[in-house]
């Protein structure tokens, strides 16, 4: 077995140092080392978007990339994008429309929305529905969660004018 | 404070004032799973906790000749090889029958194959290691010697006598056998204008609850008590297999379940590898846990829909239905499941065929044969959506045949809904349904003239787009006749606990359980607006069996009705144990006060007279200013299940508005309708989206989702790149419609929501399709309705 190596980042704010298994993918780094568990792992071959986080600024699929690939980076996951109030007013419109049920892929739903709304601050509904494209929901039918973003949408815009 | 009322018991809880049934309200704790901070079985962690890697057989039927463990043993941070023969001194096999489903057999099945696999994917041994990493690693050195065996995979030929039997025990590959004859089927085809057959072919499909099934077992030696968390829809039916199983009572089984990524029917099973999770636990002595990875997901949730239909249907030229006939054939996989059967969706299908429609004569006969595939078992709308298929197919094809709209047809031949009460040919009972309204509600709802309008000059310029409708009923809250009378351990009924705490806060303990449908949401809605005090003071606790009455869970969209119900009940009674300490406290009468926003007040002028939290200061720590005798009960318990009815029936209809692309085969969902009436509507946003996401599982079954097994009983698209399910960019809006006939078996008077969507979604959408290609003279009666089976439809491959 390939031996450890050592990786420093950033997660949250936060400074991590660790040791690591070259083998070992960033998702099951943040939830088994840091324990971080509300980026959740829904299928292990990048398909479902369940692990979607942020590493420096982009949305990735956490479960695609190693943890030793994320040394000396910027890693952001649903636990400090909520302490940060960053995305508060999306979460508010996703429990005031039930844009959730089981809320599996809500974390995962809410990264891939706030970074379509960080590029696109006036998305039409099929925009939205395109840009969620690649993350599985399995209980809402998606119609919801398309309200949710684009009431999100249109808020930020007023809150701007 | 408006109403004055002498005896406000009598009165509905729907009637009372600031109430919250009816209303959208946003479910309590949403937070929680918004800010990633639940815990869904697979973040649990405890202290020696170790992680079980299941090896499984990559054949569909073979003899284990071997199993050797001994290089796996020695690999780094193994616990344990544990094999089926070894296991087998901690737990025993089981059957998967029901007495009251005739004829219906199976053989033993083990936790862990012993001497002989049926599926691939089948488990032949366990491995236990420190982490999921250490035990992935020593199950690829654990060798596995296997002899193939013939591998009986179609259906239509496993009853063949040249077809090996694969339970030589059992005499044959038939499972169970159902046939229904009523009316006069014959004679009613004979003086038909018109007799259409078909024949239905429905894929293979599966749930793909998006986090995989997963346990953690805690076997404490010590304490000799078995915790098990797991992401179930029925924990008190695990607590009872469990201990059954491990020798065990009942008592000395705890079942916990937090979070639930999903649901669907695919977790109100108990499947091999978690009972060997139990075993396992109880064998080393520590906690162990399972969490299935998504190839695992594809090769042992359980399947379902995997049918094949042969349809009549007689109509005369007024448009009148004269006869329904069915020919229904499905394969299970090698066992039937446990402990629900594997019967129930053929028996659901021959109950339900028929049933909107007036027509009383009917003959069915249903065949459910075994194979060398992964097990099939209930999943959302076990049934309904072949009975609805193949119904609402041929009533489109009869109107086609005699040159009739399909909505006129429906018109004609659905129950009227000043009929009930009524029953159907299959002898399904109906208390109040209202399928005309709901096909009134709809047609106004989609612009039925204008959308046909629509089509016709589009047609004109080569885009061929289609209407599809479907009206279905759907089962909810069964009573003991869907399992207890079978002899089932699996509870009908359903308990809540409601206590006022020291604060005048309210803890509710409810059997019913939360996977996202809301549970939580609609019982403290009821327990909020029975009581009188908001919501945010009341507490819901569920799925615990150390805590919580006894129940039978969610599923079979009986949370509301049932659990629902008991929570009202249960709520009663505290309200009138409150107001009697009340009136002692107040020196008034019990008539004369009531509770409103977390206050008693007078009746007569709504005054405020004392705050709940100090009548619960004066109870709990003061009872001695009380006068002498008054033993106040400031909690209160109550179960329930429908007595009068075995199953709720609720009823609906769906449209589908679709464009079919002929040179590609694509389908596009242009827009989908639906109206639907689940009795009393508690929250209508989550009954809309309960519906939304029922549709959404149906839409994936109609265009896309299949199993794919190749001939000898390999599984090829076992991932989730391959097996595709509904995403966002390819599904249309859905509007929802409702008309209200409350159950009046209960005083709640809901009926359950949870499925409808899934019944009809499938139908609606074949329909449409056929309805788009009706210029080119084909119909397609097989989903999922992939380009390829549309452009075979249509002669272009
Ligand atoms: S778990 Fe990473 S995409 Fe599914
Ligand atoms: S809410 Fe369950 S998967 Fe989206």
């Amino acid at each position: 077995m390939t031996a450890a190596a050592a990786i420093s980042l950033t997660v949250n704010g936060e400074r991590v140092e660790a040791h690591v298994l070259p083998r070992l993918n960033l998702a099951d780094f943040l939830r088994e080392h840091l324990k971080l568990t509300g980026t959740h792992v829904g299928c292990e071959h990048g398909v479902c978007g369940a692990c979607t986080v942020r590493v420096g600024g982009e949305i990735v699929r956490s479960c695609l990339m190693l943890a030793v690939q994320a040394d000396g980076a910027v890693v952001e996951t649903i636990e400090g994008l909520s302490d940060s109030g960053e995305i508060a007013d999306l979460q508010a419109a996703f429990r005031d429309r039930n844009a959730l049920q089981c809320g599996f892929c809500t974390p995962g739903m809410l990264m891939a929305a706030q970074d379509l709304l960080r590029e696109n601050r006036t998305p039409a509904r099929e925009e939205i529905r395109e840009h969620l494209s690649g993350n599985y929901c399995r209980c809402t039918g998606y119609h919801a969660i398309i309200d949710a973003v684009e009431t999100t949408a249109r808020a930020r815009m007023e809150l701007k004018a | 404070m408006s109403s004055i009322r002498v005896n406000p018991d009598g009165l509905s809880v729907l009637d009372r004032p600031n109430s919250y049934i009816g209303k959208t309200v946003p479910r309590p704790n949403l937070d929680r799973l918004l800010q990633g901070r639940g815990l869904y079985v697979s973040d649990i962690e405890l202290p020696r906790m170790a992680h079980v890697v299941f090896l499984r057989s990559p054949h569909a039927h073979a003899k284990i000749v071997s199993v050797d463990a001994v290089t796996a043993k020695e690999m780094p941070g193994v616990i344990a090889v544990v094999t089926g023969k070894e296991l087998g001194a901690v737990i025993t096999p089981w059957v998967g029958v029901l007495s009251h489903l005739k004829g219906l057999k199976s053989a033993p099945q083990s936790a862990i194959a012993v001497d002989r696999v049926c599926w691939q994917g089948e488990a032949v041994a366990a491995i236990v290691a420190t982490s999921r990493a250490a035990a992935e690693d020593a199950a690829e050195h654990v060798a596995v010697a296997y002899q193939e065996l013939e591998a009986v995979t179609d259906m239509r030929t496993a009853l063949d006598p040249a077809t090996p039997v694969i339970h030589a025990s059992l005499g044959d590959n038939l499972a169970f056998e159902r046939v229904h004859d009523a009316g006069a089927v014959d004679q009613a085809f004979a003086v038909s204008d018109a007799v259409v057959e078909a024949d239905f072919i429905f894929g293979r499909h599966t749930g793909v609850t998006l986090e995989p099934r997963a346990v953690v077992a805690d076997w404490n030696a010590a304490e000799a008590r078995l915790t098990i968390y797991q992401g179930t829809q029925a924990p008190h039916m695990v607590q009872n297999i469990a201990a059954l199983h491990l020798g065990l009572r009942e008592a000395q089984v705890r079942v916990v379940c937090k979070d639930v990524g999903g649901s669907f029917g695919i977790k109100v099973h108990i499947y091999a590898d978690e009972m060997a999770t139990y075993a396992l636990s109880k064998l080393l002595r520590r906690p162990i846990k399972f969490v299935a990875d998504r190839v695992e997901s594809f090769n042992t949730d359980i399947h379902a829909r995997d049918h094949r239909c042969k349809g009549k249907i007689g109509v005369k030229r007024d448009g009148t239905i004269t006869a329904f006939e069915i020919d229904d054939l499905t394969g299970i996989g090698p066992y039937s499941m446990y402990p629900r059967t594997s019967a129930i969706e053929a028996n659901q299908v021959v109950n339900l065929v028929g049933g909107p429609y007036t027509s009383k004569n009917y003959r069915a006969r249903a065949r459910v044969v075994f194979q060398n595939k992964n097990v099939m078992c209930q999943y959302r709308a076990v049934g309904h959506p072949i009975a609805c298929s193949v119904t609402e197919g041929l009533v489109d094809l009869a109107a086609r045949k005699i040159g009739m709209d399909p909505l006129e047809i429906r018109r004609r031949n659905l129950i009227a809904d000043d009929a009930y009460p009524c029953a159907s040919p299959s002898g399904l009972r109906f208390e109040q349904l209202s399928h005309h309204a709901s096909l009134d509600k709809i047609v106004a709802m989609m612009g039925y003239d204008a959308l046909r309008a629509e089509q016709a000059t589009l047609r004109k310029e080569g885009i061929h787009r289609g209407i599809g409708i479907a009206s279905f009923i759907e089962v909810t809250n069964p009573s003991a006749a869907f399992y207890g009378v079978g002899g089932a351990k699996i509870s009908s009924q359903d308990g809540v606990a409601v206590r006022l705490d020291a604060q005048g806060s309210v803890i509710c303990q409810t059997s019913i359980t939360e996977q996202g449908q809301g549970s939580e949401s609609l019982t403290a809605q009821i327990v909020g607006s029975v009581l009188g005090v908001s919501m945010d003071r009341v507490r819901v606790i569920l799925g615990d069996t150390d805590v919580t009455p006894y129940g039978g869970g969610t599923w079979a969209s009986r949370g509301a009705g049932i659990g629902g119900e008991a929570a009202l009940q249960a709520t009663k009674i505290l309200r009138k144990n409150i107001l009697d300490v009340a009136a002692v406290i107040l020196q008034s009468t019990p008539a004369e006060l009531d509770i409103v926003n977390n206050a008693i007040v007078n009746v007569s002028d709504g005054a405020s007279r004392i705050e709940l939290n100090e009548l619960a200061r004066i109870v709990y720590f003061r009872p001695d200013t009380l006068p002498p005798g008054i033993q106040p009960e400031l909690m209160a318990t109550k179960h329930f299940v429908p007595r009068e009815y075995p199953f709720a029936f609720t009823n609906g209809v769906q449209a589908a508005w679709v464009e079919v692309d002929t040179e590609t085969g694509f389908v596009k969902l242009l827009r989908h309708w639906v109206v639907e009436d689940c009795g009393t509507i508690i929250n209508p946003q989550l009954v809309d989206e309960q519906i939304r996401g029922g549709v959404v599982q149906g839409l994936g079954a109609a265009l896309f989702e299949k199993c794919i097994y190749d001939e000898r009983g390999q599984l090829t698209n076992a991932n989730m790149a391959d097996y595709l399910v509904p995403m966002s960019g390819e599904m249309p809006d859905i509007d929802i419609g409702h008309v209200v006939s409350p159950t009046r078996e209960s005083e709640l008077g809901a009926k359950g929501a949870g499925e409808a969507g899934t019944a009809g979604a499938a139908a609606a959408v074949t329909n449409a399709v056929n309805d788009a290609l009706s210029p080119f003279g084909t119909i397609i009666t097989e989903i999922p309705l992939t380009p390829q089976v549309i452009l075979t439809a249509l002669g272009k491959i």
